[in-house]
Order: structure tokens, then C-alpha cells, then sequence
């Protein structure tokens, strides 16, 4: 654990006028952080049972899911916040939040999905989101549009289809695929796993569901783009995929909300079940509203992600790049029951001015010859603190199981704090665990050194944040890649004055 | 080229430089000399612009601009280079990445496009090549695990590359053995032209055996005390620094 101390104050008067030039970039950074005017319906704020059955009601849900969401509510009710992550978190007032926002109703009529908003339209075209098919790239990305508590539009599902691929919104496979959700929904996560995750069970609105049928590789990478849009509202989603025997697909998240001073709560669920010899790559560019300069606002975001490597030979990766988020609660693990199966966890996370992110990974060997990497960097800037959480776990029947950690700090300024936190539960003595940690600190002399070499302080640290990161980036799809690049650097602009 | 007129410095509010004037033209080979303490390193680092010093008085002209009006990175666009005392390591960033981003930003400055990927990777082997900088150097990380002698290459390297008109070698010399020292002073001279000049910081005589000042000046506390011919390097060599500071006090 290491934390950087305060120390001197700067005397020098021409540092003071570039910390005010350093608080104007920050407050600038967050380009996603407009609103979108559109008529959203809303339901009163307040959780209680007649809540749940209502947001059921309104996806038109099977009993089955109702029963699901009103034992998840009320085993919700018995627990507590979990206090044991290295975050404050203040007290988040579960009745002052809507559970549910839909902006893709229309005043009065029935909506069909040719009338979608345009409003929704163009704010996914302003973030970027090809939601036209026929403007996509050639070989291009399907996407799954998630805005507040609905999937507005999914792109490319006739296509996939052909394949046998379905890939649509959770609500819409409850629908049209009661028996595979029913068979998989809450099988790796369970309502009772946690505190968010049986608040998510009981309310949870949209998200994917992807199901890739033996033998298939998806031609296509799949995405969902989550936006929060609406005031005081939450959203739950909930994601489910599901890749059969010797199948193959590589998944993109991605998400941003508007700049506003009230905190918003984001609980999701990401399910995967990775079936024989089966492979998923899970990519995550987590950019939601980080809040400002001053710590006002920004999304809280408590996240429970789990994959289940069930089949021998199957193998599961994930890729995080975090740089949102007021406080992140997040830790996407692997159960690794299948022999010979493989989990990854590849993180970038960034924390500047009071950001907070407790975040990490479960590796979980139950199989033989399983095999686990983790390679986590930190990167802290400003008053933010970033803790990395991981567990390595080999059970008894795990022989000649294998983990490879590596967790990195690195460190821009005296005013924030890197901790890590590894934990380890070993049962099986043929196990073979390695773990590396090293912390670092982007000093004034690199920077100058740079800004000798004619590099302005700003491409500097992007240079050196980009190296530092460029083992997790690497690992993204292309055009991520070069997204995620960008990313890092502008939300370190200014982070060292 | 550089014009420096009664310069004061001042570090956490102790000042260091106390009136510095001094005069280098295109061609000239000026050698700073000094005992410790006496502000060689400082008057270095305020050139350049290093963010911890602060310019109580005085003017710095550097090819008719106000130097100490520009930038760090702007001094080096408009062809400042220090060859620093101790070059910091940069780990995972690769020299090929650094390198490219400094050249690219230099053309920027001066209205050029970048330069195209095969065009920079012959400009590195080309440059490397004079100062017999192994090719594996390149590809790691800005000095990391680099020794003495390879950092003060690699220095020499930088300034290969972005052609400067003002070098300041900053106690080049120090930790080099006696091949390195040579390699490094070679490299030096092969990039001096009559349009180029050069500010060499030094304690000892044996750098300026291979990089021959015009003229020398003896720096101590803060101030200009002597300024002669090569010759004065050779007394200095012989005879220390006590005598000088005799007359001065």
C-alpha cells in the first residue's frame, strides 16, 4: 500500500496561474455531459413491492420474473450497504430515486420501433453511435442502444440471426426467448450474491442478451451503449450472455452520462456463461460522469460482473478501461470450473480530482490446469483514490492451477492515494501464484525533461500514461483502442500542475 | 544568437544568479567553468526554463525573441537544447515514441507536416549512427536501465536529431570513462556548424580537449568573474580555482 504524502506548497506565483488554467481543462473535459430533451416517462421515485410488479408490468413479464424480482427485493431488504471497499460512499437515499425511465414513449398511441424519438436519434449520433445500419463500417459493430431504464434500438439483429445469433434487449428476449433466459438469468450472479445485485434482481430495466449457438464465431463485434439521460433516476441494467460449445465473440460496453450536480446511481449485472472451448472477450470502456473539479456529482457506480468458464477449455477476458464515475464498486471475475479453462482481467482504471475506484477481479480455480492472468494499472491524479481488490482462489480439485498478478500504481501529483489490496485462498499445494506490484510517480523532472524535448506538458503525460497502459489498451479492439488513447489522456488533462 | 543582460535567479527565494551577462554568437564554443555551488546548473535551467527557478531581473535574447517569455517547449522549437546533468528515465515510454512526438512536435512549430513513419525510422538510424548508440536502446524505454555513459549518448542522440542552434552540454562529462567521453565529444563536434553554437558546462579541463572553446568564462557565486581565451581552462586545470577566487574577494 502506498500513499502519497502532502508536501510543499507552491510559492512559485506563476504555478498558481497554471492550476487556474489546470481547473478550467478539468472542468471542460467531460464532452458527453450534455442532456437530451426528450419526453421521458418516468415513474413517482421510491422503492417498495407495488414498484417492482410495476416495473414488471410494464415490460409485460412472465410471473416466473416477477417472482424472481420480488424474492430479490425482498432479500434486499435484510442486507446492508457493504461498507468494506476503501470508499466513502454518503448515504444514498433509496426513495428519492425513480426506478424506471422511458424515453421512448410517445405522449399518446402505441410506439412502434420505426418511431423512435429523433430526439434519442441524434443523441446517439452525437455520441458517436451508428444506430443506421446502412452507416455502419463495413463488417462494422452491432449495437444494442440503452437509454435510462430501455433499449431503444438494436442493430443488426436480423443479420446475426441468420447465423442463429440472437442479440437483443433482455426485455425483448423475455419475450421471444422465455426458456434461455429462464434457464441462465441469475445462474453466475444470484440474487443473493449481494447487496447491488439484489437491488438490480429486483428492479433491473434493460440491458443485452446475447446467446451465440455451438460452433458459431460472431462475424461482428457486439456492443451496448448505455446512457443515462433522465433526473434522479437509477438505472439497472442487466446483461446476459451466453456462448455456447466451441463459440466465439468479442462484447463492447460502453457509457457516458449528462453533467449534473446530483449524484446518479448505475447497479448492473453483466452475466457470461462460457461454455466448452468456447471463448468471450468482454471490453469495457466505463466513462460515465465522473463529477466535477470540486467532487459535485457524478454517477455512483456499483457494478457486479461475473463470468462462468463452465466447459473445459473455455476462456474468458476481460478488458476495463475506467476512467468515469464519481465512486466505482467493481470487481468482473471469473469462475473457472471447466479443466483447462482460462480467465483474464486487463484493467486500466483512472481516478483524478475526488474521483474513487475500488475496483479488481475474482479469479476462481475449481477446475485442473486452469490458468489465470491479471494485470491491473492504477492511475491516480488529483485528491482521487484508487484501490485495487483482487482475489485468487484454487480449490482443492484444482490441480496444477496457475495465476499470474500484476498490479501497477501509478501516481501523478502528492494529493492522491494508490492502495492494493490482493487476497489469496490457496487449497491445493500443485498451485502455482505469482503476484508483481509496483507503484510510481510521474515527476516534474519527466515533464520537463519533455517540455525540453519541445513536448508540452499535456502530450507528455499522455505519452507516459499511454505507455504505462499500452500492455491493457493493447488488448482492446481497434477502434477502442485508439478511443480508450484519447481517453486516458484527456481525463488526465491538467492533473499535474 | 544568445544575448543574457544582468540575469537574476532566484530558487524557493534564495537567489543564485546575481547579474549574468553573457554573449554567445553563431559558431562560438563558450565554456562555463566554476566550483560547486556557483550557479552553473542554474543558469542552465532558468535558459530553459525550468519551472523551479524564477527570473528576478534581467533579459535573455535568443535569435531576437524574448527568450523568458516562451514556453519550456517553445525555447526547444525555436532551437534550445540542454544536454542534461542527469537525464531522468521515462519508463514505458519507448525512445522511437518520444522521439517522434519531440521531432513531430518541433515541425509542427515551424510549419511542417510530421514526418512519414519510414522517413523518422532512417532519421533514427542515421543520427544513432553518430553516436554509436546501440539500435537495442532505441527500442526501450527513455533511459530506463540505460547507463551512465548510454544516458549521456542517448543526450547526445537527442540533440543529434533536433538539430539545434543552442546546445548546452550540462556537465556532460560527468561519469563518462574515457571512451564514452570521446564517442560523445565526436558526436558533438561531427554536429557543429558555422551557424551552430554550443555552451559547454564544466568542471574539467579533459572535455575540452575534444570540444575546443572560443572562449571560457569562470562563473563563481552567482557572477561572471573571468572571461578568457582557451588558455584559461589549461590555468584552471593547473592551478584550481582558489587563485580566481582571490582576486574576486
Amino acid at each position: 500500500m502506498e500513499q502519497a504524502k502532502d508536501n510543499n506548497k507552491d510559492k512559485n506565483p506563476k504555478k498558481r496561474t497554471d492550476n487556474k488554467f489546470v481547473r478550467k481543462l478539468t472542468e471542460e473535459k467531460y464532452k458527453y455531459g450534455f442532456t437530451t430533451d426528450v419526453h421521458t416517462e418516468v415513474i413517482p421515485v421510491g422503492l417498495n413491492e407495488e414498484v417492482v410488479r410495476l416495473i414488471s408490468a410494464k415490460k409485460g413479464e412472465p410471473e416466473w420474473l416477477l417472482d424472481f424480482r420480488l424474492k430479490a427485493y425482498n432479500y434486499w431488504l435484510g442486507l446492508k450497504m457493504p461498507n468494506w471497499a476503501h470508499l466513502q460512499i454518503p448515504e444514498i437515499d433509496y426513495q428519492a430515486i425513480s426506478y424506471y425511465a422511458d424515453p421512448t414513449k410517445k405522449k399518446e398511441g402505441p410506439k412502434s420501433l420505426d418511431e423512435i424519438d429523433p430526439e434519442v436519434m441524434k443523441t446517439f449520433d452525437k455520441l458517436g453511435i451508428p444506430l443506421e445500419e446502412r452507416l455502419a463500417l463495413s463488417g462494422g459493430m452491432a449495437v444494442d442502444a440503452v437509454m435510462d431504464s430501455v433499449s431503444v434500438k438494436t442493430t443488426f439483429k436480423e443479420k446475426l440471426l441468420e447465423k442463429g445469433i440472437i442479440f437483443c434487449s433482455i426485455s425483448e428476449a423475455v419475450r421471444e426467448y422465455p426458456d434461455l433466459v429462464k434457464q441462465y438469468l441469475g445462474s453466475v450472479v444470484s440474487y443473493r450474491d449481494n447487496y447491488f445485485a439484489a437491488l438490480n434482481s429486483a428492479v433491473f430495466s434493460d440491458g443485452s442478451f446475447v446467446y451465440i449457438p455451438k460452433g458459431v464465431r460472431c462475424p461482428m463485434e457486439l456492443s451496448t451503449y448505455f446512457r443515462i439521460n433522465a433526473a434522479n433516476t437509477g438505472q439497472f441494467e442487466r446483461t446476459l450472455i451466453v456462448a455456447d460449445d466451441d463459440s466465439y465473440v468479442s462484447y463492447l460496453e460502453g457509457c457516458t452520462a449528462p453533467m449534473r450536480d446530483e449524484n446518479q446511481l448505475h447497479a448492473a449485472i453483466v452475466e457470461i456463461v462460457v461454455m466448452e472451448r468456447a471463448e468471450v472477450k468482454y471490453s469495457t470502456v466505463q466513462n460515465w460522469y465522473p463529477g466535477d473539479a470540486e467532487g459535485r456529482g457524478g454517477v455512483y457506480n456499483f457494478v457486479t460482473k461475473r463470468g462462468h468458464c463452465r466447459g473445459a477449455g473455455s476462456k474468458l477476458s476481460w478488458t476495463q478501461v475506467e476512467t468515469g464515475s464519481a465512486i466505482t464498486w467493481k470487481y468482473p471475475s471469473c469462475i473457472l470450473s471447466g479443466d483447462n479453462s482460462q480467465g483474464e482481467f486487463y484493467s486500466v482504471a483512472v481516478t483524478n480530482n475526488y474521483q474513487q475506484a475500488d475496483t479488481g477481479t475474482k479469479m476462481i480455480h475449481l477446475g485442473r490446469n486452469t490458468k489465470s492472468t491479471i494485470i491491473s494499472k492504477g492511475i491516480s491524479a488529483g485528491k482521487s483514490q484508487n484501490s485495487y481488490r483482487g482475489l485468487v482462489k484454487v480449490g482443492e480439485r484444482a490441480d496444477g492451477a496457475r495465476n499470474y498478478s500484476q498490479c501497477d500504481s501509478l501516481l501523478l501529483g502528492s494529493h492522491c492515494g494508490a492502495h492494493t489490496f490482493p487476497y489469496m485462498d490457496i487449497k491445493n499445494e500443485t498451485a502455482v501464484v505469482e503476484h508483481e506490484a509496483t507503484t510510481s510517480k510521474i515527476s516534474e523532472d519527466q515533464l520537463f525533461y519533455c517540455n525540453q524535448r519541445g513536448i508540452k506538458t499535456e502530450d507528455a503525460i499522455g505519452l507516459i500514461v499511454n505507455g504505462y497502459a499500452k500492455e491493457v489498451i493493447n488488448k482492446l479492439p481497434m477502434e477502442f483502442a485508439v478511443e480508450a488513447q484519447k481517453l486516458l489522456s484527456v481525463s488526465l488533462e491538467g492533473s499535474v500542475g | 544568437m544568445l544575448k543574457v543582460s544582468n540575469l537574476h535567479a532566484s530558487i524557493n527565494g534564495k537567489e543564485i544568479l546575481k547579474g549574468i551577462d553573457l554573449e554567445v554568437r553563431p559558431g562560438e564554443v563558450h565554456a562555463i567553468m566554476g566550483p560547486n555551488g556557483s550557479g552553473k546548473s542554474t543558469l542552465s535551467n532558468v535558459l530553459v526554463g525550468h519551472p523551479s527557478y524564477e527570473v528576478t531581473q534581467g533579459a535573455v535574447e535568443f535569435n531576437g525573441k524574448n527568450l523568458l517569455e516562451l514556453s519550456p517547449e517553445d525555447r526547444s522549437h525555436e532551437g534550445l537544447f540542454l544536454s542534461f546533468q542527469y537525464p531522468v528515465e521515462i519508463p514505458g515510454v519507448s525512445m522511437v515514441n518520444f522521439m517522434r512526438a519531440a521531432i513531430n512536435e518541433q515541425r509542427k512549430y515551424r510549419g511542417l507536416a510530421p514526418l512519414a513513419a519510414n522517413e523518422f525510422l532512417k532519421l533514427m538510424r542515421e543520427k544513432r549512427a553518430l553516436v554509436e548508440l546501440d539500435s537495442k536502446l532505441a527500442n526501450r524505454s527513455v533511459n530506463e536501465g540505460f547507463s551512465g555513459g548510454e544516458k549521456k549518448k542517448n543526450e547526445i542522440f537527442q540533440m543529434a536529431m533536433l538539430e539545434p542552434r543552442l546546445s548546452i552540454l550540462d556537465e556532460t562529462d560527468s561519469g563518462l570513462d574515457i571512451d564514452a567521453l570521446r564517442i560523445v565529444a565526436e558526436g558533438v563536434n561531427k554536429l557543429k556548424t558555422p551557424e551552430t553554437s554550443t555552451i559547454v558546462i564544466t568542471h574539467y579541463q579533459r572535455l575540452l580537449d575534444y570540444i575546443k572553446p572560443d572562449v571560457v568564462h569562470v562563473l563563481y557565486k552567482g557572477r561572471i568573474v573571468k572571461t578568457a581565451g582557451p588558455e584559461l581552462a589549461l590555468e584552471i586545470e593547473n592551478r584550481g580555482f582558489d587563485w580566481i577566487k582571490k582576486e574576486v574577494e
